[in-house]
């Protein structure tokens, strides 16, 4: 391990429960580190959380999402999370496991999505499949502004 | 264009959609004898993806099966067991059969199984996937790469409107509403009141107008289904006075059938409903029974125009259940 990931691990470990995704999210999620998740979601919560708002694989654990979702009204934080919290994740990019989201952060490893998340197919970034068999990555710096489906046909209804 | 598809636009008539049972051996006819009692009921039938965490054939196969058997399938996709790559392939190979509406779960968890042991796969989340379905409609995959021509797909979803946090399932149903999802199925549940407040939610954000909201009931025929369905499946709770009258009831299948009805009546009479899914575990021609009772015909779709909806959501329907 580098120096960053240890630092990073031994800070947030503790405190958050911190899993070492390299593609932190807490800022979004009222301080809840969502990998702690037993299904490891970047959406929640599930439809299996149990009535008394406990996890559904976990029954002595509060369901994770359930609880950052109650945190996301803080009241001394009025909208901070609020406002992130309904955003669409994407998904985890498992290249990014064990290494530090702070230097992600800071090169903006953690803003590169594929890209046809971001409504872009190859052949748009001048990446045929046939020259470039790797994900065509595109940056993004404000996943909210991000069209959230459909992106030639967002006005149907 | 799929009939699902057709009626989730135009909104001529209500939907009706039902669960396919699991299948674990034989070939097309034993598909066919557990198709043939439903086929003429229903619009569109569920061919689901390991169910509870429990191996079976699997949803594409079943779903290529239902679609050369005549029937429309909706092919359910879980996040569960195959990571993103499998789970579009799935959904790329069963549109070349003519598979078109694809359903977005996240899925129950291993532990709610047979094999516990299983190693999860959750690489992709429910509302994840409803958009990479989207993407691959629109003719790419995740990364891009092209795919020419697009499959002709309907995506849907679900959603739970009884789970914790009650009042964030809106929010939730719109952030897959968002994603590109046209259908949405709605966990069992059997409290009205909960139902209400959620379909109004989904009215007042506009999910309830683009997203064909189909809440389900389930036939059962004893006491035991409900309180087994209480404690043993994610999600679904059955509030206790429901189980005391089902179990104190002279004639148990006969209160089960009425109180599933009460359920879907309730359900159609809400503003912003736009069918009902159902969920049979009786099997013996309650199905049936239950779209005919609701007055639901299911009849090709025609001129939206046609014969004024024959549910009739302005009957007073108070639901006795609570
Ligand atoms: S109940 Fe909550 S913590 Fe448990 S698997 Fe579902 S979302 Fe994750």
């Amino acid at each position: 391990m580098k120096f960053l990931p240890i630092v990073e691990l031994a800070t947030k470990g503790p405190v958050f429960d911190c899993r070492m995704c390299g593609q932190c999210v807490l800022h979004s999620t009222g301080m809840t580190c969502p990998m702690t998740c037993p299904k490891t979601l970047r959406n929640g919560p599930c439809g299996g959380v149990r009535d008394d708002g406990h996890c559904e694989v976990k029954p002595e654990m509060p369901c994770v999402w359930t609880a950052a979702e109650g945190r996301s009204h803080h009241a001394l934080m009025p909208n901070s999370w609020e406002d992130h919290f309904s955003e669409l994740h994407p998904p985890v990019d498992n290249q990014l496991r064990g290494s530090s989201s702070w230097l992600n952060l800071i090169t903006k490893r953690d803003k590169q999505f594929p890209a046809g998340w971001v409504g872009r197919t190859m052949a748009d970034d001048g990446a045929e499949p046939a020259d470039e068999p790797r994900s065509a990555l595109g940056e993004v710096d404000d996943i909210s502004g991000l069209d959230q489906g459909f992106h030639e046909r967002t006005s149907i209804g | 264009m799929s009939r699902l598809r057709q009626l989730a636009e135009s909104r001529s008539r209500p939907i009706v959609t039902a669960e396919f049972p699991s299948i674990d051996g034989g070939n097309l006819d034993t598909v066919k004898a557990k198709l043939d009692p439903i086929l003429a009921f229903v619009d569109a039938i569920n061919a689901t993806d390991n169910p509870a965490a429990h191996a079976h054939a699997s949803n594409s196969s079943i779903a290529i099966a239902l679609k050369m058997l005549g029937a429309e399938p909706i092919m359910q996709v879980v996040c569960r067991d195959k990571n993103r790559l499998a789970a579009q392939a799935d959904i790329v190979g069963a549109a070349l059969f003519g598979v078109v509406n694809v359903c977005a779960l996240t899925g129950d968890d291993v532990t709610a199984g047979d094999e516990p042991q299983a190693r999860r796969v959750f690489d992709l989340d429910g509302p994840q996937l409803v958009k990479v379905m989207s993407g691959l409609a629109e003719g790419r995959y995740l990364s891009g790469r092209k795919i020419s021509p697009a499959p002709e797909l309907f995506v849907g979803a679900v959603e739970n409107p009884f789970g914790p946090p009650q009042h964030y399932r809106v929010e939730r149903a719109k952030l897959k509403s968002d994603a590109g999802a046209r259908f949405m199925q709605l966990q069992i549940g059997y409290q009205p009141l909960v139902l209400e407040s959620f379909i109004a939610g989904c009215v007042a954000n506009g999910v309830a107008a683009r997203t064909a909201l189909l809440p389900t009931v389930v036939l059962t025929k004893t006491a035991r289904a409900l309180s087994f369905m209480h404690d043993n499946v994610p999600g679904i709770s059955v509030p206790e006075p429901t189980r005391a009258r089902i179990a104190g009831a002279s004639d148990i299948p006969e209160e089960s059938f009425q109180l599933t009805l009460e359920l879907a009546r309730h359900a159609l009479s809400l503003d912003g409903v736009a069918g009902i899914h159902i969920a049979d575990f009786r099997h013996d021609g309650s199905l049936a029974r239950l779209v005919s009772e609701l007055n639901l015909s299911v009849s090709e779709p025609t001129d939206p125009s046609a014969p004024s909806d024959p549910s009739d959501p302005s009957e007073p329907n108070a639901p006795t259940a609570r």
